[in-house]
C-alpha cells in the first residue's frame, strides 16, 4: 500500500515538474501568438479602413445640398449631377423588402428552430442554406420573368420582391441561430406554468434571441442595400423622384453604377460621392438600431447575461 | 464506499407500496409508468400513490431515474423527441397520458421546481413570478401585484425584493433565483408541487427556510420531491420512495423506511453505505 502512495507521489512530482517547467518558453509562444493575432487583425481592417478613406478622399468633395437633394439632370452639359431621387430610392426600397422579408424571414427563422427537427424543416434548411448562397442577379431575372413581366413595365414592387428573396434566408438562419443559443430550460419553465407553446416563443424564448435577430436584419439591411443586379432587372433606374410603386425608380447602387458608365469628370466625381452615401446611409441605419435597442435593452437585456443563468 | 451493489430485488415490482392510512385521499397516482428515451428503460414499472395535502419524497443514487419519473408527472416528456412514456398517472381521476387530454390544463395544477434555477433572462422579478398568471390571461393589476407579493412571501423572498421587484431577475443570486422559481411555481395556484433537488443550490439558511416553506404548504398542497439530502427527505416528507436503476425499490411512510427499511438496498443506502 505504501508503495503505492510512494509511487504515485514520486509520479505527481515528476508531472508537476513536467508543467512548471520551460515558463519562458510558454510566455514567447504567449507573446507570439498575441502578435499574429494581432497583425491578422490588422490585415483585415486594412482594407476596410483604406475603402472608407478612397471613398472621404474621393467623395467628400462632391457633397453638397443640392448633390443631396437634386434630380440627376443631363450628364455632359454642364450642370453638376445629384442624386436625390437615388436616396430616395434606396430608403424606399430597403423600408419595402423590409416590411415584406423581416416578418417572413423572422417567422421561418421561428418554425425551424422550435418547430422543426422533421423532414420538412431539414428540406426547408437546406434550401435556405442554397438560396442565401444565390447570385443576386439570378433572383432579379427571377423577379423580372415573374413580375416585370406580367405587369409589362419596370415597378418599385419587382425591385422590392426580389431584394426581399435575398433578405428572407438570411433572417432566417440568423432568427434559427440566435434561438437556438436560448437555453432549452427556459422552454421547459415556460410549459411547465402551463403556457402554450407559442406564447412561450413569443413571449418567453425570442425576447431573449432579440439581440441576435436584430443584427441578423440589420446585416440583411446592408446587404440589399448594396445590391446593384437585381435592381437593373426589376426597378430599372431613374432621373426622376419616386413617382408610384408601379413605375421604375432610382436606387443609389444603381446610381453609382450609372454614373461610372460616363466619361465625364463630374460624373465619376459624382459617383464617389453617392458611394459615400451609401456607405453612411447604411452606417446611419446600424448606428441607429442598435442605439435604439441598446437604450430599449437596459430593462430588458439577454445575450450579454445569459452566461449568468448557466448556460 | 462506493461499492457498486448489483444485486436487483428478485422482481421489479414494488415492495410494500400500501398505505397504511387507507381513509387518506389520493392526489395522484402512477399505474405501471415505464419511460424509454429511445431504447433504454430508464424508469420500469412505477406505481405510486401520492396522498392529498402530503410531502412525499424520492430518494436514490444519481442516475436512478428520479427526475425522469418527476417529470412525467407533468408531462414534460412531451419536450423531450426520444423519451416515450408507457402507463397512467392520474391527477384527480383524470389520466395524464389520455389522448384526449390537453396537457396544458394539467401542468397548470401541477407546478414544477427545477433542479436549476431557470428565471427567464429578459424579465424582472415582478413579471418572472406573475409569468404563468400573465401569460395565462389575468390582467387585473390588483390580483397580480397580491399574487406575486403571495408567492415570494410564500417563496421567503419578499423581504429581500419588495424593494427591487422591477429589477432584472437574472441579477439576483442563484440561491434568490431558486426561491424566484418556487414562487413563480406557486403563482399559478397549482394542487401538485414538483420540487427536483430545489434546495441543491442554496446554503443552509435558505434550505432551511425552504424547508419551512414545504412544511407549510402541505397543508394545501400535494407536493413531490426529489433529494440527495436524506436528513431532509427525513425532515420534510411524510412518505419516501427508495428508487434504484429504474426501479421503485421501497415506499412507506417516512419514518419506517428509514428507521426499519424492508429491502436491503434501501437499508444500505439509508444509512449512507453506497450512492
Amino acid at each position: 500500500m505504501s508503495n503505492i502512495i510512494q509511487n504515485k507521489q514520486e509520479k505527481r512530482a515528476e508531472y508537476r515538474a513536467m508543467f512548471r517547467s520551460n515558463v519562458k518558453n510558454r510566455l514567447l509562444v504567449d507573446k507570439i501568438m498575441m502578435g499574429v493575432v494581432f497583425a491578422c487583425v490588422l490585415i483585415a481592417i486594412t482594407p476596410l479602413l483604406w475603402i472608407l478613406g478612397t471613398l472621404f478622399y474621393g467623395g467628400a468633395e462632391a457633397l453638397s445640398w443640392e448633390f443631396l437633394t437634386g434630380e440627376p439632370g443631363a450628364i455632359g452639359e454642364g450642370i453638376p449631377p445629384a442624386i436625390g431621387p437615388a436616396i430616395q430610392g434606396t430608403l424606399i426600397i430597403i423600408g419595402l423588402s423590409s416590411i415584406v422579408g423581416i416578418p417572413i424571414g423572422v417567422m421561418s427563422g421561428i418554425y425551424l428552430a422550435e418547430f422543426g427537427g422533421n423532414w420538412f424543416s431539414k428540406q426547408i434548411r437546406f434550401f435556405t442554406d442554397v438560396f442565401m448562397e444565390f447570385p443576386s442577379i439570378v433572383l432579379g431575372v427571377f423577379a423580372f420573368l415573374l413580375i416585370v413581366l406580367f405587369l409589362g413595365h419596370f415597378s418599385v414592387w419587382a425591385g422590392a420582391f426580389a431584394l426581399s428573396l435575398i433578405m428572407f434566408p438570411i433572417i432566417a438562419r440568423a432568427t434559427e441561430e440566435s434561438l437556438k443559443m436560448v437555453p432549452w430550460s427556459i422552454r421547459e419553465a415556460g410549459a411547465a406554468l402551463g403556457l402554450r407553446k407559442w406564447i412561450v416563443t413569443l413571449r418567453i424564448v425570442l425576447p431573449a434571441a432579440k439581440n441576435g435577430i436584430i443584427t441578423g436584419i440589420l446585416l440583411s439591411v446592408s446587404r440589399v442595400g448594396g445590391e446593384t443586379a437585381p435592381l437593373i432587372m426589376t426597378i430599372l433606374g431613374s432621373s426622376q423622384f419616386f413617382s408610384g410603386f408601379d413605375s421604375p425608380m432610382d436606387a443609389l447602387p444603381l446610381r453609382i453604377w450609372r454614373f461610372s458608365l460616363q466619361p465625364y469628370d463630374e460624373a465619376r466625381l459624382a459617383g464617389w460621392g453617392a458611394a459615400l452615401v451609401l456607405v453612411i446611409t447604411i452606417l446611419a441605419i446600424h448606428i441607429g438600431v442598435r442605439y435604439w435597442f441598446i437604450h430599449k435593452r437596459k430593462k430588458t437585456d439577454m445575450i450579454p447575461r445569459l452566461s449568468k443563468i448557466g448556460v | 464506499m462506493a461499492t457498486v451493489i448489483t444485486p436487483k430485488p428478485e422482481n421489479s415490482t414494488v415492495v410494500d407500496n400500501q398505505i397504511k392510512t387507507s381513509q387518506k385521499k389520493y392526489k395522484m397516482i402512477t399505474e405501471n409508468v415505464n419511460v424509454y428515451y429511445g431504447n433504454y428503460l430508464a424508469v420500469k414499472n412505477i406505481s405510486i400513490k401520492f396522498p392529498e395535502k402530503s410531502v412525499t419524497a424520492l430518494i436514490g443514487p444519481s442516475g436512478c431515474g428520479k427526475t425522469t419519473f418527476l417529470r412525467c408527472l407533468n408531462r414534460m416528456h412531451d419536450m423531450t423527441k426520444s423519451a416515450r412514456v408507457e402507463g397512467k398517472v392520474m391527477i384527480d381521476d383524470i389520466d395524464l397520458y389520455d389522448k384526449s387530454i390537453d396537457p396544458i390544463y394539467h401542468r397548470r395544477k401541477v407546478g414544477m421546481v427545477f433542479q436549476k434555477p431557470n428565471p427567464f433572462p429578459t424579465m424582472s422579478i415582478y413579471d418572472n413570478v406573475i409569468a404563468g398568471v400573465r401569460l395565462n390571461g389575468v390582467r387585473d393589476k390588483k390580483i397580480l401585484d397580491e399574487i406575486v407579493e403571495d408567492s415570494l412571501k410564500m417563496a421567503y423572498l419578499w423581504d429581500e425584493v419588495k424593494d427591487e421587484l422591477k429589477k432584472p431577475a437574472i441579477e439576483l443570486s442563484g440561491g434568490q433565483q431558486q426561491r424566484l422559481c418556487i414562487a413563480r411555481a406557486l403563482a399559478i395556484q397549482p394542487e401538485v408541487l414538483l420540487m427536483d433537488e430545489p434546495a441543491s443550490a442554496l446554503d443552509p439558511i435558505a434550505t432551511q427556510k425552504i424547508e419551512e416553506t414545504i412544511t407549510e404548504l402541505k397543508k394545501d398542497f400535494c407536493i413531490i420531491i426529489i433529494t440527495h439530502n436524506m436528513q431532509q427527505a427525513v425532515r420534510v416528507s411524510d412518505y419516501t420512495g427508495f428508487m434504484y436503476l429504474g426501479d421503485l425499490i421501497e415506499f412507506r411512510e417516512t419514518k419506517k423506511l428509514f428507521t426499519d427499511p424492508k429491502n436491503e438496498l434501501t437499508a444500505k443506502y439509508v444509512q449512507g453505505h453506497f450512492g
